[in-house]
């Protein structure tokens, strides 16, 4: 019996966007733990990093499109913000696919953080560009460094799609 | 003619091709929504149908969402409170007996200022109205700092409109909807909110970067800030009412000076909407707009013709209603200045035609309805909302 599934849109795709918005939507939540603000990962991150090291694909990108303008509703950033980020973050990751695929969890994860950086830094930029003012940089490596804690679910979903397409291994 | 017979079955692009057109595709969109946002104006239209259709679907799912956190949430304050209750007693009756020395020093201020304002014809800030929402989303990454509130234009809230809890400023609305509002906090990256030091009574502006803690920017003097001073909301501007309270100043790591915010203290689920309008808004404009009316014409030489236009200038007492207080100064100027005038001009210049006239006019048609807001009559309470 073999593991291989199919590498549908829905499976590789959709679900995991459904995924995404809802754990972003929850992190939302007016709540304070202890007197601390939760933290608010860019759960977006873990497929845009995904989806290029499975394969090129014509949907990802404007599926990120929808997901970064959704983001924007939803934290009140600048429109188009994180659509911006997430894409450039895409199409880096995906210049370099072929260096990644076959990689160690380390070094994946390495990339991850890399990628997670040039999103955040793009926002810094957009952010200067749209509001004349720099966000304190504290803030946002802090953003940086819990993206960096959800790779798992980007390395779950590398692992279980990677092999399903054989023209692009 | 079935697909597989079509021409265009023999043209396959590259995967990769067409990934990364899609791509490019995808970007330039992204770009486009970018540049045409215009989050930061306080204009209501800058919002955007975007943004107002977002607020629409997100603040019901966020509040649908969020509603077992808010059941835990008070599960878990009914325990606290029924465990903790003896000890919430005392700090309770220590609070009262110190707020029972101040209701004494309270009653002795207001009297005093009444007083005051009885003497000086003052007339003060009417009462606000404001209208309370529950905050059903909550976003605080580096590059935004809002929440939305679930009460919106049905409740008369409008862009602009000051956002507080039971301790202090929470920011202002950017963004209204039906039964939805965006509120800028006041850590936002874009949020600038101009603030007084109660000590000194410097002015600063409070700028958002993201952090919890906003930086003062633009103070002056030598030293306008200590550590501990209390920061108030200063109304410059007329986006929001003086004397709200903001925080207490504190040295950064970074060597600025910082405010930790009183409103951090408080819930961050409930908060408090007032519905202010600064005074050049409630004001009638319209009233405010018309001219005077003309004197009654007296048959005159033809040499006069722009006087009905320059009288309320030579006798303003006749056409505003200025206090006698602050009549009697005005009238004992202009006759100290009467006699100095006179001896410097040895001769009365010849009146001119009517070139400069009309130049003249306008200013003082313009300018003499602000003195009318002053002494208005009490029909003018009628145009601000209790």
């Amino acid at each position: 019996m073999t593991l291989a599934q199919p590498l549908t849109p829905v499976r590789w795709i959709l679900i995991p966007a459904l995924q995404v918005i809802v754990a972003t939507w929850l992190f939302t939540m007016p709540y304070r733990v202890f007197g601390l603000q939760p933290p608010e990962p860019v759960f977006a991150m873990v497929t845009a990093f995904a989806w290029a090291v499975i394969r090129p694909s014509v949907l990802a990108p404007f599926c990120l499109l929808l997901m970064g303008i959704g983001m924007d509703l939803i934290w009140g950033s600048p429109l188009g913000l994180w659509a911006v980020s997430l894409l450039v973050s895409y199409g880096a990751v995906l210049l370099v696919r072929n260096i990644l695929i076959g990689q160690q969890l380390p070094i994946l994860w390495l990339a991850f953080g890399v990628a997670c950086a040039l999103a955040e830094l793009l926002g810094v930029l957009i952010t200067q560009l749209v509001s004349h003012t720099t966000p304190r940089a504290l803030g946002v490596v802090s953003q940086w460094g819990v993206t960096l804690a959800v790779y798992p679910w980007s390395h779950r979903l590398i692992e279980r799609f990677d092999d399903a397409d054989v023209r692009f291994r | 003619m079935a697909l597989r017979d079509s021409p265009f079955n023999e043209m396959r692009l590259p995967l990769l091709l067409s990934a990364a057109v899609a791509l490019i595709i995808a970007l330039v969109v992204g770009v486009t929504m970018l540049f045409s946002d215009r989050r930061e104006t306080i204009q209501t239209q800058a919002y955007g149908v975007t943004r107002t259709m977002g607020d629409h679907v997100v603040a019901p799912v966020s509040s649908w969402i969020t509603a077992p956190s808010r059941w835990v949430q008070n599960g878990v304050n009914a325990v606290q409170q029924y465990f903790f209750a003896v000890s919430e007693n005392r700090r309770l009756r220590a609070e009262l007996t110190v707020a029972r020395t101040w209701r004494t020093t309270a009653i002795a201020l207001q009297d005093t200022n009444e007083r005051y304002r009885a003497l000086l014809g003052l007339k003060v800030n009417p009462p606000i109205p404001m209208v309370s929402g529950l905050a059903v989303a909550d976003s605080r990454g580096p590059f935004a700092n809002s929440r939305l509130v679930n009460v919106g234009s049905e409740k008369k809230v409008e862009v602009g409109n000051p956002v507080l809890n039971e301790n202090g400023l929470v920011g202002r609305v950017v963004g209204v909807a039906e039964g939805v509002s965006r509120v800028l906090l006041l850590t936002d990256v874009t949020s600038r909110t101009p603030v007084l030091l109660d000590r000194t009574d410097s002015r600063a502006i409070l700028a958002g970067d993201g952090g919890p803690n906003p930086r003062l920017d633009y103070m002056r003097g030598p030293d306008p800030v200590k550590e501990n001073d209390l920061v108030l909301t200063s109304g410059d501007g007329g986006v929001l009412p003086r004397g709200i309270p903001v925080g207490h100043a504190v040295k950064g790591l970074d060597g600025r000076w910082r405010v930790v915010l009183s409103a951090d203290d408080g819930a961050i689920d409930y908060v408090r909407i007032l519905l202010f309008k600064d005074f050049r808004q409630l004001a009638n404009t319209p009233r405010l707009s018309e001219l005077p009316a003309p004197p009654p014409t007296a048959p005159a030489p033809s040499s006069v013709t722009s006087a009905p236009v320059a009288r309320p200038v030579a006798s303003p007492e006749a056409q505003s209603p200025l206090s006698p207080t602050l009549a009697k100064p005005v009238e004992r100027a202009v006759q100290q200045a009467k006699p100095s005038a006179t001896a410097s001009v040895t001769k009365p210049p010849p009146l001119k035609p009517s070139a400069p006239k009309p130049t003249l006019a306008r200013p003082v048609a313009v300018s003499k309805p602000a003195a009318v807001p002053q002494a208005a009559p009490p029909s003018d309470a009628g145009d601000i909302p209790h």
